[in-house]
């Protein structure tokens, strides 16, 4: 199998790089593997959208979870309070 | 009151007033990260006793706040590293090859390839949904690709940050990076999609 072949088969590493490509800039020779692959793999590009999209969501996620305020029992913060200050001068 | 929080934020710290204002910001921040509330519970407790062991380390030029959080935050990477140590290492350096490729030539198994999705839409429903079921594949994940996402995208970490902090290699980083989208994209066409 020729060495453009190869790339042209090879999803899994197509699919490598589509998530470093997410998350770093890829080299030359990366850009160039992925060039070769894609405009002839439905399948990947496909890959391609679902990934970013499940990024956005995962960025949505995450960012809901951070601003959810959460609050302590008042008797674990007095539980704490009294560690805090039996530790005081 | 002005002048007693402007004080709290030159001078020395005031250990005194800390649960008082800080708790439950800390509390929300470590249950964020750990998804578990009494790690979270324990881990305040910590760090509020330990930056009272360090209270000459605290110079001023930072907030109150911003202190006791690194504090709290090197702790929670302790926690992750913790949790990592498990089996979790083992099926990522040492685990088969994901089952999604043929071995020969690394094309998607027929019955892996990805589908459409059918939900490329806006519909505000039917997203929620989906946020739901993600979620919940995001918890099946083994707890060093949780703890690499959740460095990701609540601090947003550089890679190379992220690698010193769990003590993974770049070039594992990836795999790990791919192999956990792999099977999230996977987990989300399997959720009924």
């Amino acid at each position: 199998m020729g060495r453009i072949k190869k790339i042209q088969y090879d999803c899994r590493q197509a699919t490598y790089l589509i998530e470093k490509g997410q998350h770093t800039r890829l080299s030359i020779v990366e850009r160039v593997k992925l060039a070769i692959h894609l405009p002839g793999c439905s399948v990947c590009r496909l890959f391609r959208r679902q990934s970013r999209m499940i990024n956005r969501m995962m960025r949505g996620l995450f960012q809901a979870s951070a601003t959810r305020g959460h609050v302590l029992d008042e008797s674990v913060k007095r539980e704490m309070q009294e560690k805090i200050e039996a530790r005081l001068p | 009151m002005k002048n007693k929080l402007f004080q709290s934020a030159t001078n020395a710290p005031d250990a005194r007033q800390w649960v008082g204002r800080y708790a439950d910001y800390l509390y929300s921040y470590a249950v964020s990260r750990l998804e578990d509330d009494e790690q979270a519970r324990d881990l305040v407790q910590e760090t509020f006793l330990a930056a009272l062991e360090r209270l000459g380390d605290f110079r001023g030029a930072s907030s109150e706040r911003t202190w006791l959080t690194a504090i709290l935050k090197y702790k929670i990477i302790e926690v992750y590293r913790k949790r990592n140590s498990g089996l979790s290492m083992v099926r990522v350096d040492q685990g088969p090859e994901p089952e999604f490729f043929e071995h020969s030539n690394g094309h998607w198994k027929e019955d892996f390839a990805p589908r459409p999705f059918g939900v490329e839409t806006a519909d505000p429903t039917l997203r929620r949904e989906l946020a739901a079921i993600l979620q919940r594949c995001i918890q099946r994940l083994p707890a060093l690709w949780q703890s690499i996402f959740s460095l990701k995208h609540f601090d947003e970490e550089a890679t190379e940050t992220i690698c010193r902090d769990l003590k993974i290699t770049p070039a594992n980083f990836w795999v790990i990076i791919h192999r956990a989208k792999l099977n999230l994209r996977a987990c989300l066409q399997k959720e009924g999609l």
